[in-house]
């Protein structure tokens, strides 16, 4: 018997596979709940990060379990959800060509000037 | 005085004890999590009524505390609300419970916050942060469920039948409450229940006998077996600690 693994990096999960609307056992069974990204902005946080996932019948239950499963011990104070089917994400399989070719380009890091003692907090 | 404080401290421990057998139990996850949560926020209220009442009760010797209180009282001496000590049913019996309780807890601590007595006042300020997300979390449900699907909508309205004779004692005064403040908190709180019922789909019932006896510590026969599972590690360990 064959079995093909193939391996993703969390966050990295290709269209066809991401969102539990499209996913195997769960395809065609309309009782369940669609999953859910979660971002958190902390107090201190000036962006949302994400936080993790979880399944929420419609937004606002997913806003109301994300503020129970992602916020008890103090982690934020703005919550962002959107429906995972609505993330699209790059495929791992391209990385060598999406990435590498700005390894050699270190031109582009601002580290070629020289900075006047009068600019400050740089 | 005393029983007013420890009224307030055993509606909350025995519903938290009531919820807490949903832990691990869960529809799901979230939801699990949700439950437990609320579960918590109960149980910290609890804490806070039952250490204030330890502390009045202490007048001549150190006998009270927080635990001896929880641990150490037989049935008879709780002085709950019939309702929290009923078996926690299905999903839809205690999300309807949790939201009459807790609409309930929201307007009458919020006559408790202008209390004279500041320790009084400030306990029920900083659990209405609490109960306010708790109102939110079940009203909503209710109506998911109310206003879902055939079989949600047809359990929800067994569970509101079921309940609906547990609420009336709610606002029946015991000996420690003002019979006026009773009432007035019946209108409120049927202002705010009702609206929400009717917007449900659900349907009070009427002519309803109230059940009574809580609050004088009759209870169902539900309590004791509640209290065995709760209170036997004291029982059986007297004193024992983490």
């Amino acid at each position: 018997m064959n079995f093909t693994f193939r391996k993703f990096y969390y966050g990295d999960i290709p269209d066809d596979v991401s969102g539990d609307n499209n996913t195997g056992a769960e395809k065609n069974d309309k009782t369940a709940w669609p999953l859910w990204e979660v971002f958190i902005r902390s107090k201190q946080g000036l962006d949302h990060k994400h936080a993790g996932s979880l399944h929420a019948a419609d937004a606002r239950m997913a806003i109301e379990n994300a503020r129970d499963v992602y916020t008890r011990r103090q982690e934020g104070i703005s919550i962002w959800v959107v429906e995972s089917k609505n993330l699209h994400a790059s495929d791992p399989a391209e990385a060598e060509s999406l990435y590498e070719p700005a390894e050699d380009k270190i031109y582009r890091h601002p580290t070629f000037y020289e900075l006047p003692d009068e600019v400050k907090h740089m | 005085m005393i029983n007013r404080i420890l009224n307030l401290a055993d509606n909350n421990l025995i519903l938290c004890q009531r919820n807490g057998e949903w832990c691990g139990h869960g529809p799901i996850l979230e939801q699990d999590i949700a439950i437990t949560n609320i579960t918590l926020d109960l149980l910290g209220q609890a804490r806070l009524w039952y250490q204030y009442a330890s502390t009045l009760m202490n007048v001549d010797n150190n006998s009270y505390s927080e635990d001896s209180l929880a641990y150490r009282r037989n049935e008879r001496e709780f002085l709950n609300i019939l309702m929290v000590e009923l078996p926690k049913g299905n999903w839809g019996f205690t999300i309807l419970r949790q939201y009459f309780f807790s609409q309930f807890q929201f307007l009458l601590y919020s006559r408790l916050k202008n209390s004279g007595d500041t320790t009084v006042a400030a306990i029920a300020e900083k659990s209405l942060k609490e109960i306010s997300y708790h109102i939110k979390w079940s009203s909503e449900w209710v109506l998911r469920l109310g206003d879902g699907t055939d079989e949600s909508h047809q359990k929800m309205q067994d569970a509101l039948d079921d309940l609906w004779p547990y609420t009336g004692e709610m606002f029946i005064a015991a000996n420690f409450e003002n019979e006026d403040e009773c009432n007035e908190l019946k209108i409120e709180w049927l202002q705010k229940v009702s609206p929400l019922l009717e917007e449900a789909t659900l349907n009070i019932p009427e002519n309803t006998f109230m059940q009574t006896g809580g609050k004088s510590g009759i209870h169902t026969e539900h309590l004791g077996y509640l209290l065995a599972e709760m209170q036997y590690l004291q029982r059986a360990y007297p004193d024992a600690e983490w």
